[in-house]
């Protein structure tokens, strides 16, 4: 991939693997706002990048002329892969996702506070005494791993394989195409065999739950149940460890905002919100299905839409002071989870691991900042997050 | 569409007044997407359904005590859903 040629222009040739774009992309999308507002490319055969809020919020609104059937902009199209009901369209959308949203709702995910708690509890004392660590690799990703592991009923030690299975659909997957469907094919032989299993015993966790679940009287086929597990594992690991990550980025760079949080509990809730807002971790994308027009700029069929909430989130037309991290912001109508009908189902989820993963950092490093002699790095594509974070911990 | 500003102007330009208008809120099910911020914000005032939709809870009148948290829910729901209406 270091063969790309680097954006010439981002209004007309955006890229968004280029390294700039993945190291710092919020001054590329302020002047896309303010001279192009919604920029397209030749590149992935075609997409357009919707920069402003209200664009963002028109496009996820829109099922009629915007297919989420190719959730990831890629730079060949592959085969349809369905993973209801993140691909699915209406009127299939609504039972896939209602069938999921029981398990889901906050009385259920307090449930598995307790559990995350503990993960947290075990992975700092694992980094000790120590004065550094990696806060991505040691903390960050290995906490919805974990849980999405308990949640699912998979063994917690393969969190290995789930990481090498996400790294290769999300990231190297959008440039390559045979490693995405290897990856793929992995995924569904490994969830076969677990759904087989359940099939003969049921058990208590939401493996369980979807093979015994039904839906209008009847159960969901294997190939369902299948591309829905594979959903929740991808979805449900490297968008909140990113998330997570970019938080103690955060923190370790703006010592009042540490401090405040350390001091006031009661602020944590507001200061997720707000985290979500500035470091929205996901992109989504659309797949252009039937021409249209949006600000002026014409839609046309066969396009993809990279739809990103991190962008309408740092919209200054929707959020005043859009660049800066205010804790305690009191109007804040992020779009991190997305917006319409495919609001992330783990978004309650998502939330308490991040508020538990702070509160639990903080009170064992309440001083810690970047280390300035180790390199840092950001992931590229379709999710955004620290992949290494050197930190020096201690005042 | 009211801002969370404006709304806050209202209740303060209309302090006298409460004595005799009810605010209420109200969850548009149709616009809701179950992000579940105005229960995080204002459980008392919201609830959830079994698929984590919100909705007012009873009536949706809310105590002058609790206006600032009907706003709060109002200015943070992403999908504009909640209502806020003078009787």
């Amino acid at each position: 991939m270091s063969t790309r040629p680097p954006s010439a222009d981002w209004s007309t040739d955006f890229d968004h693997l280029d390294p700039r774009w993945a190291e710092d992309p919020y001054p590329i999308w302020d002047e896309l706002r303010q001279k192009c507002p919604i920029a397209h490319t030749e590149r992935f055969q075609g997409a357009y990048f919707p920069s402003r809020y209200e664009d963002v919020r028109a496009v996820a609104y829109d099922t009629e002329h915007f297919s989420s059937r190719r959730p990831v902009v890629r730079e060949v199209r592959p085969p349809l892969i369905p993973a209801p009901p993140i691909t699915s369209d209406p009127p299939e959308h609504r039972p896939a996702k209602q069938v999921l949203l029981p398990a889901f709702t906050p009385d259920e995910i307090t449930r598995h506070e307790a559990r995350t708690r503990e993960i947290c509890r075990e992975l700092l004392a694992r980094i000790g005494d120590r004065k550094r660590c990696d806060g991505a690799v040691e903390y960050a990703q290995e906490i919805p791993v974990r849980v999405i592991a308990h949640m699912l009923g998979v063994p917690e030690q393969d969190g290995n394989l789930f990481r090498k299975w996400i790294k290769e659909i999300l990231e190297i997957g959008i440039t390559d195409f045979d490693v995405l469907m290897r990856a793929q094919r992995e995924m569904i032989a490994y969830f076969a065999e677990k759904i087989a299993a359940r099939r003969a015993d049921p058990g208590s966790d939401l493996i369980g739950y979807l093979v015994n679940v039904r839906v209008e009287d009847r159960p969901l086929t294997d190939d369902h149940i299948n591309g829905t597990l594979r959903l929740l594992l991808i979805a449900g690991i490297d968008t909140t460890w990113s998330a997570i990550g970019s938080c103690l980025w955060h923190l370790a760079q703006h010592t009042d905002d540490r401090r405040r949080l350390t001091a006031e509990q009661g602020l944590m809730n507001s200061a997720v919100e707000e985290f979500l807002r500035a470091y929205a971790p996901v992109t989504m994308a659309r797949e252009v299905v039937k021409e249209t027009q949006i600000a002026g700029c014409t839609f046309k069929p066969g396009q993809m839409v990279l739809l990103s909430f991190p962008s309408a989130n740092r919209d200054p037309a929707m959020f005043p002071d859009a660049d800066r991290v205010i804790l305690d912001r009191a109007q804040n109508r992020h779009a991190a989870f997305g917006l319409g009908i495919h609001r992330c189902v783990g978004s309650n989820l998502a939330r308490m691991e991040i508020r538990v993963a702070l509160t639990e950092w903080l009170a064992r490093f309440p001083e810690f900042r970047l280390d300035p002699d180790a390199r840092m790095t950001w992931s590229r594509g379709t999710v955004r997050g620290p992949r290494e974070l050197p930190l020096l911990l201690g005042a | 569409m009211l801002s969370y500003f404006s709304v806050a102007q209202f209740i303060r330009g209309n302090g006298g007044m409460s004595a005799t208008k009810v605010l209420k809120v109200r969850v548009d099910r149709e616009r809701c997407q179950g992000h579940a911020r105005c229960f995080a914000l204002a459980p008392e005032l919201f609830e959830l359904d079994q698929f984590g939709n919100g909705r007012e809870r009873g009536d949706g009148s809310v105590p002058p005590a609790l206006e600032h948290k009907a706003q709060l829910a109002q200015a943070n729901c992403p999908e504009l859903a909640v209502e806020i209406i003078e009787e």
